[in-house]
């Protein structure tokens, strides 16, 4: 016993078994991906950055209801309305969310009658002051503006379950 | 001699010592990127990748930001000291490259003694440490100090032995010589690893010891000291420290190739092999102990100190001073040592 356990550490069998295993994890295909070049699968309910959409005419989705601002559990969303238009219809004149008090639950986009106000699926939104994770409107609407696309997929893909 | 031949000897030596240098530390700077892009691979990582193809100017884009980082000198800390340290350890290693021939002949200063001079030198590279550690006036890097002191001189103790045994095969202490003490028809067998493969064994985890590497990297181990004798240092006296731990690494792996793996010799003393050039041969030996280096630190976890300690005293050195005794009896019994001829 203690012989062959002499043996055993003097010919380092252990290592070699240990450098054996390490080598067939050394050509395996890699766990992590290529980050900022290539991202991970985000599901179609992920969410990300707010964004506001429009109708394909180009008119405003929201309708100025603030439910999305009751419901905010982070009281993240300021929402001030304009008066009633000549079509019956309002429009918002300021649309608030703030970033840092937002905990992206989500409920915002659930409350929304209209599909106006979701979260899309961007994440890499970080910026170097505060102020600017305060969105405005017309941040707002220029992220629904740029991810129009991906939103509409979305969203159709989770309209049989809502 | 007239003025001007000694001009143009001095003029030579110094081209020759620059174009080491610059060849050296391009090197490390790749092995470097190896040895993150090794330890990476074992871990299922891709390893630094966006610098550069591949991220192959890594190590460039870090020597910049090491370069450019503001230093700072912690107020309590001995501050010619402080900053001789990294200097004296960056310095010592990259001298010890003075003697080691990267092919026959290519040696800046074919001493007699060469591997003596190494062996001081690489000793004396504690100093850097030790000074560091004690100059910072911290806690950790005074026990990283106290540490690394400990370990280097327990390793150094087998590894002169190995070196004995060495010497009494080839005969030498000239590094060319003991190459050349390898060179027979028997190519990659005749080389000294396989007669005195114990004592390869026992040299390679020495050098690790020696120069700090993990399993082995209790002095700066940052589970315990934080990073050891390098906590109070920053930006480019950092920097230094690193450079001298890898120098000392590649002095290691250099070391490792002219004592067991024959140098510059081709491994098959044949043809086609012997018309590479044998600067190739003797980079190629020295990456792949280097391999073996950064292998080592990706798979086997960190010792204990007093695991170190254990392995040091009373392994290496019974096991090492036993070797010298065998080998030196094979070598008065088979009649085969040098100078009884």
């Amino acid at each position: 016993m203690r012989l062959d356990q002499a043996a055993k550490s003097l010919l380092l069998k252990e290592f070699v078994s240990g450098f054996i295993l390490a080598m067939r994890y050394f050509f395996k295909p890699k766990a992590t991906i290529n980050y900022p070049f290539e991202l991970s699968h985000r599901g179609s309910r992920f969410r990300g950055e707010h964004a506001l959409r429009r109708y394909p005419n180009g008119e405003e989705r929201c309708i100025a209801c603030k439910l999305c601002e009751a419901i905010c559990p982070a009281q993240a969303i300021t929402i001030e309305a304009g008066p009633r238009r000549n079509d019956g219809t309002r429009r918002t004149t300021r649309y608030d969310i703030d970033m840092v008090k937002c905990i992206y639950c989500g409920l915002c986009q659930e409350a929304c009658p209209v599909d106006a106000i979701v979260e899309g699926p961007s994440l890499e939104f970080s910026v170097e002051t505060r102020e600017e994770l305060y969105y405005d409107k017309a941040k707002l609407l220029a992220n629904g503006d740029r991810w129009e696309r991906e939103i509409a997929k979305n969203i159709a893909k989770n309209a049989p379950y809502r | 001699m007239e003025l001007g031949d000694i001009l143009l000897s001095v003029a030579i030596m110094l081209g020759k010592s620059v174009l080491m240098l610059v060849a050296l530390l391009i090197f490390i700077a790749y092995a470097l990127l190896a040895d993150r892009k090794i330890w990476a691979a074992v871990q299922l990582r891709r390893g630094p990748n966006v610098v550069g193809p591949w991220g192959l100017f890594q190590s460039f884009a870090d020597l910049l930001k090491f370069v450019f980082k503001e230093p700072v000198i912690p107020a309590p800390a001995n501050k010619a000291m402080f900053l001789l340290a990294p200097l004296v350890m960056c310095t010592l290693a990259l001298a010890a490259w003075a003697v080691i021939p990267l092919n026959a002949g290519w040696a800046i200063a074919d001493i007699n003694v060469g591997i003596l001079y190494i062996f001081a030198i690489s000793s004396l590279g504690v100093y850097g440490v030790i000074m560091g550690g004690w100059a910072s006036n911290s806690k950790y890097p005074f026990l990283g100090a106290l540490r690394s002191a400990a370990q280097m001189v327990s390793y150094e103790v087998s590894i002169g032995f190995i070196i004995v045994t060495v010497l009494m095969c080839a005969g030498t202490l000239n590094l060319t010589k003991i190459v050349e003490a390898q060179n027979s028809s028997l190519g990659i067998l005749g080389w000294y690893w396989l007669p005195l493969f114990p004592m390869f064994v026992v040299f390679f985890i020495s050098a690790l010891a020696e120069t700090n590497r993990p399993p082995f990297d209790l002095p700066e181990a940052e589970s315990e000291l934080v990073a050891g004798y390098m906590v109070e240092y920053s930006s480019t006296p950092y920097l230094l420290f690193m450079l001298g731990e890898y120098v000392a690494m590649m002095t290691m792996c250099a070391l490792g190739t002219i004592m067991f793996l024959g140098g510059w010799l081709s491994p098959i003393p044949f043809a086609p092999f012997t018309w590479v050039p044998g600067v190739i041969w003797f980079i190629l030996k020295a990456s792949f102990l280097f391999f073996l280096f950064a292998m080592a630190k990706a798979m086997v976890p960190r010792y204990r100190y007093d695991q170190l300690m254990r392995l040091g005293w009373k392994v290496f050195l019974p096991l090492s001073l036993a070797m010298v005794i065998i080998v030196a009896a094979a070598l008065m019994v088979t009649g085969r040592a040098p100078g009884m001829v």
